[in-house]
């Protein structure tokens, strides 16, 4: 089996801990190629992955920012030689892989957490409260894989590097800007740790105290959708089913009732912490530590003794 | 301008799903059933586009069990202008490359300029039928929008991607999916509800559009996922502080 895995590639660079838990997905399935769309550092950082033996790079304007309609193209281009053409279940592999499933005529499988066989997969649905198997009858298998339960793949490895080429921009999308949220903080997906706030965290000022938590503990910043909707946080920061699903070593809830659809997002979480002042509400049901308390006396006082 | 904005009748999004024991899917009977959270905001995007004048005609469209009028005349309610069901009932549903595929031949059908799609369904997750209408059509996408500004032949789209916000531009016609951000949909009032009983429905079935609906993925089976042990409370941050040192977590 031959398996085409399409890098992150942020600001220009590789993002390897995405890349990294897809190509150990894809090891699973078979030989890895990497397509890199991206500048050649980028390429070269690919090639380190273990389990990796062939890169791809297509360093062209066109595939830079993600957009889908000429990264479906160039994809499609390649896809004769591979069973599986899998990504990462970004916001860019979500993007894309439906796209390029269409044009070759197959179903995609988004979100797979885990292979069964080379045509097997299983997948959360209904916001994670059920686990479907799915057998696919399809030529090629078009996959995304949730990061969150995959390790990374170490990056002892050196495959040969190869520069391609595709028809480039077919004119139909244009970039215009990004608005990247800049922090020192680990990334959510990766972090060890997330401290995330709910609605009860009450205003953006007042989500400094979920900041300063997390920053004691070197850990990532993470949010509800009623925290994000209300403007207390920014988008990026939205756990759960419609957001980031994510599973760090430990989870502290912060004035989140726990929502199935928050739930769907971080109930992987090796630890979770709830702190909440209901003790009715339903976060508790999966916490392995509630403190039923303030969170304006508790997460501060956290922050001070830790 | 006229958009197309396909709606999915799901299970409501409160209803905590129960999975059969015999490992054939989940309990569906006797359970709420709603329109898709992110078909109304995609329905609400698209009246507000006719609100400011640049849209002239909203068409719902839905593909599914016939019970699926009630989610289109729930869209006609809240302000569209006419609805489209295409009934297939094959027990299961329908996968993202046969929806796309049908929804393909409406488009072909009506001309529309834009085709608003939630960026998911939230029963299967599969956040797909958006991206595959558009390469199907050859349009462009703009998935996962949290402002849509239309202009100039244009829709330019912000998007809610994981570093936090892309702005693209893309050629009309185009394909536009929604995320949560974009507006807060509107209910509709009794006097609408009463109106939208007489707005036109079209009712058609799949075989209408003699496009081939046969499954590619067979559902294996359906479990509960593994649950979680039960935890305790602390009664203290000086307690909490504890266990997290003894779990070395910190
Ligand atoms: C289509 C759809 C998709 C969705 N996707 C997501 C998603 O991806 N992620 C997500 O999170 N949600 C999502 N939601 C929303 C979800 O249903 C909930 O509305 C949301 O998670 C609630 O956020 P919350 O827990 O912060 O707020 P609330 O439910 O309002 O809970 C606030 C909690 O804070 C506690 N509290 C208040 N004050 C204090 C205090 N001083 N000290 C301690 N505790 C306090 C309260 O007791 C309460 O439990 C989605 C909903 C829909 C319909
Ligand atoms: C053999 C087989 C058996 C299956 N069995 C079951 C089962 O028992 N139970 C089950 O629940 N699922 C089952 N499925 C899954 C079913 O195929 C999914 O519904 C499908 O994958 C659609 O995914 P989605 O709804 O998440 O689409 P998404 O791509 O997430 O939907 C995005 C958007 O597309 C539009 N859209 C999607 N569907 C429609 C529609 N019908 N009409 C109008 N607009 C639409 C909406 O705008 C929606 O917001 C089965 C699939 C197969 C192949």
């Amino acid at each position: 089996m031959a398996v085409l895995l399409l890098a992150e590639v942020a600001g220009g660079a590789l993002a390897v801990d995405a890349t990294a838990k897809a190509a150990t997905a894809g090891a699973k399935l078979g030989d890895v190629t990497v397509l890199v769309c991206g500048p050649a550092a980028a390429g070269d950082e690919a090639a380190k992955l273990d389990g990796v033996s062939k890169v791809l790079v297509a360093d062209d304007a066109a595939y830079a920012n993600g957009l889908a309609e000429n990264l479906a193209d160039l994809i499609v281009s390649l896809a004769g030689d591979y069973s599986h053409i899998i990504a990462p279940a970004t916001t860019t592999g979500k993007n894309v892989l439906p796209r390029v499933a269409a044009l070759l005529d197959v179903m995609v499988i988004s979100d797979v957490t885990e292979v069964v066989d080379a045509d097997t997969f299983k997948r959360p649905v209904y916001a994670g409260n059920a686990v479907q198997t799915v057998k696919s009858a399809d030529a090629t298998k078009v996959i995304s894989f949730r990061t969150s339960t995959f390790d990374a793949a170490g990056t002892s490895g050196s495959a040969s590097v190869e520069a391609v080429s595709g028809a480039g921009d077919k004119g139909l999308s244009a970039f215009v800007e990004d608005k990247v949220v800049e922090s020192d903080r680990p990334e959510l997906t990766s972090a060890k740790i997330i401290v995330s706030g709910g609605r009860g965290v009450g205003s953006e000022e007042s989500f400094g105290i979920i900041e300063a938590l997390a920053d004691k503990l070197g850990a990532a910043v993470g949010a509800s959708r009623a925290a994000v909707d209300s403007g207390y946080a920014p988008n990026d920061m939205q756990v759960g089913q419609t957001g980031k699903v994510v599973a760090p070593e430990l989870y502290i809830a912060c004035g989140i009732s726990g929502a199935i659809q928050h739930l769907a997002g971080m109930k992987d979480s090796k630890v979770i912490v709830a702190i909440n002042k209901d003790e009715e509400a339903p976060i508790f049901q999966v916490a392995d530590f509630g403190l039923v308390a303030d969170l304006f006396d508790a997460v501060p006082e956290l922050t001070e003794k830790l | 301008m006229k958009v197309l904005v396909p709606v999915k009748r799901v299970i409501d999004y409160n209803v905590k799903v129960k999975v059969k024991a015999d490992g054939t899917g989940v309990d569906l009977a006797n359970v709420k059933m709603s329109m898709n959270p992110f078909d109304e905001i995609s329905v609400e995007a698209a009246i507000r586009l006719k609100e400011a004048g640049v849209a002239s005609e909203v068409v719902i469209v839905s593909i599914g069990e016939k019970k699926s009028v009630d989610t289109i005349r729930n869209a006609l309610a809240m302000g569209a202008d006419r609805g489209i069901l295409i009934e297939e009932d094959q027990g299961v549903d329908i996968e993202p490359l046969a929806v796309a595929k049908i929804l393909a031949k409406v488009v072909e059908e009506e001309a529309p300029e834009l085709v608003i799609l939630g960026k998911q369904a939230i029963d299967n997750d599969m956040n797909a039928t958006g991206q595959m209408l558009a390469a199907l059509l050859g349009w462009g996408q703009a998935t996962f929008a949290s402002e849509i500004e239309i202009a100039d032949g244009k829709a330019v789209v912000t998007r809610e991607v994981d570093g936090g916000l892309q702005t693209i531009s893309t050629a009309l016609p185009a394909i536009v999916t929604t995320d949560l951000r974009l507006n807060e949909p509107r209910y509709a009032s009794l006097p609408n509800i009463m109106k939208a009983k007489k707005k036109p429905l079209d009712e058609k079935t799949a075989a209408d559009y003699g496009v081939d609906t046969s499954p590619r993925l067979t559902v294996v089976t359906t479990e509960e996922p593994a649950a979680r042990e039960a935890g305790i409370k602390v009664g203290s941050v000086d307690e909490l502080v504890a266990k997290l040192k003894e779990g070395g977590l910190v």
